[in-house]
């Protein structure tokens, strides 16, 4: 069974981002750029799974700029078998990657696609789903366990009042949350692997994609930024501030 | 021309996270139209008819539409959609799961987690984690969005008198099957609607020392919340996540706990009324933020201010 992990580069985790100063966007430039975490966690189950021997090949795609090869890359070094670059330099949004990812799995043939429930840049939480409807597939999202066998994943799901269980006819998507698995650390010796691994190139043009964008963005703003407030003494001063200034109990 | 609400329900009653929904449906114009979609949910039916200033209730009732199976809910939302504008839902778990499948089957890009309409096709919404927020406008012909709940101050739940129609379900589509749910079973209001949330973070130490806010959540009838790092380090399941990556929360009062303030929790909590600290590292991010902090060791201060409120 072949398994397809869509991973997307973005802002690393721990940066703070700034707006720019022309309301366009956020700045990305001279940033540091890492996988989607929550990627990191669908591309560790998948090499899980091929490590329990349900897997027989991990293939990690990314789509968008050049520079996407460096996350494909870090795919490789944790343990994917090869990987796909479908290149464009275009604005990328969740119904486009979706359409991309299909025509990859039509040439593909994955049994399962594992991807991150959201990225954490534009935090949309949509194109796994999507992928799931174009391809007319099951789809388990914002899983915490997933396990394969006869043809079926069944998946443990985060919903908000606690947990929910399905079991999901394969083909099918997956998406992960974050206590599905703790991703490994990158070695060095499979850095050094990974960069013998293969890594294709597609274009969108190829695959018969029309990528253009849906959504326009209008501007981009700083939040109102909350004020700081007063640091109290003790619970009894705290209790008398939230009685009678605040006002809220 | 008309607006589709996609609801919350519990089969009896609507979720408070609808209500919201249909308070940012009404600053699209047009009639709004409420779904209802469920296995016995007759109930919530009759509950969605008294909700001020929607015109029309489509019950939809069938065993394949139980259990919240996106393939069978999106498929009964994309029969309908042609009649509309936009589609709406809350930012639910629910919604987040339904939504985009349904979107992507109207070839639409779903605008995600709204928090203001400038216009009917023009929409504000938090990216990176609430660091900044997008005006976007969509060019499709039907938008499909979701909405954040706490961007919008809920509709009244009476009022109203709509009709109540039946919908037919499409056909069960074979792909996913029921197995089980383990609900979470809590005394306290739900985290999402609740007037006060007490949250711990990784400054509690252990899944046992979240104990010790339970008096403290007790005295102020609040719902309880951890941070990612709680929930990373295996403290408290994943329901209580209040951040970017779980659950948006804007009570009248939150209560932060040992909690260092990451960005990605203050993406959760930072629109609540009041916010209070409590945390022994002076220099922790999550006192720029509060209203009120207690610089202290909370194992000492937690009590105090227990036993400061029996007062």
């Amino acid at each position: 069974m072949k398994v397809l992990v869509p991973v997307k580069r973005v802002v690393d985790y721990n940066v703070k981002v700034r707006v720019k100063a022309d309301g366009t966007g956020v700045e990305t430039a001279n940033v540091k750029m890492s996988m989607n975490p929550f990627d990191e966690i669908a591309l560790e189950e998948a090499i899980r799974l091929r490590e329990a021997g349900v897997a027989t090949e991990v293939v990690a795609v990314s789509c968008g700029v050049p520079a996407c090869q460096e996350t494909l890359r870090t795919a490789l070094a944790i343990g994917a078998d090869r990987a796909i670059l479908v290149a464009s330099d275009a604005e990328l949004q969740p119904l486009a990657v979706a359409k991309l990812l299909k025509a990859v799995c039509a040439k593909e043939n994955p049994q399962l696609v594992i991807l991150g429930k959201q990225a954490i840049d534009d935090d949309a939480n949509q194109t796994g789903q999507m992928l799931a409807a174009l391809l007319g597939w099951a789809q388990a999202t914002f899983a915490s366990k997933v396990q394969v066998a006869e043809g079926r994943a069944q998946v443990t799901r985060e919903v908000d009042g606690g947990l929910d269980t399905i079991s999901v006819k394969l083909p099918a998507v997956i998406t992960t949350d974050l206590r599905l698995n703790e991703p490994r650390y990158v070695t060095l010796p499979n850095i050094m692997k990974a960069k013998k691994k293969p890594l294709e190139t597609l274009q969108p043009d190829a695959l018969g994609v029309d990528v253009a964008p849906r959504l326009k963005t209008l501007k981009v703003t700083e939040p109102p930024k909350r004020q700081a407030g007063v640091k109290v003494p003790d619970a009894r001063t705290l209790v008398e501030k939230l009685r009678n200034e605040a006002k809220v109990i | 021309m008309a607006v589709l609400v996609f609801a919350e329900h519990d089969n009896r009653s609507l979720k408070k996270a609808t209500l919201s929904t249909i308070a940012a449906a009404q600053k699209l114009g047009g009639e709004i139209h409420l779904l209802v979609a469920g296995h016995g949910c007759a109930e919530a039916a009759k509950a969605a008819a008294q909700v001020a200033g929607v015109a029309k209730v489509l019950h939809a009732d069938a065993p394949q539409l139980d259990d919240e199976i996106a393939e069978n809910v999106a498929a009964l939302i994309v029969s309908i959609a042609p009649g509309y504008t936009h589609l709406l839902a809350p930012a639910t778990s629910n919604g987040k799961n339904v939504m985009p499948r349904a979107a992507a089957l109207l070839d639409s890009q779903q605008i995600s987690e709204i928090i203001a309409v400038e216009a009917p096709d023009t929409f504000v919404r938090p990216i990176y984690a609430g660091n900044a927020l997008a005006t976007v406008k969509s060019a499709d012909a039907i938008k499909v969005i979701t909405v954040r709940a706490t961007g919008f101050d809920a509709v009244a739940a009476t009022g109203g008198a709509a009709p109540v129609e039946s919908l037919a379900a499409p056909a069960d589509a074979g792909l996913s099957r029921f197995v089980g749910r383990e609900v979470a079973k809590s005394e306290r209001p739900e985290l999402t609607s609740a007037r006060v949330v007490v949250s711990g973070g990784r400054g509690m130490g252990s899944g046992e020392n979240f104990r010790l806010l339970e008096p403290l959540a007790d005295k102020l009838n609040a719902a309880m919340g951890a941070s990612r790092a709680a929930v990373d380090a295996g403290f408290v399941p994943n329901d209580w996540q209040v951040g970017q990556t779980g659950k948006i929360v804007a009570p009248e009062l939150y209560v932060a706990i040992g909690i260092s303030g990451a960005i990605q929790h203050l993406a959760g909590m930072k629109d609540s009324r009041v916010i209070v600290a409590i945390n022994k590292d002076e220099e922790a991010p999550i006192f720029q933020v509060a209203d009120y902090g207690i610089v202290g060791d909370l194992f000492k201060v937690v009590p105090e201010l227990v036993e400061e409120l029996k007062k």
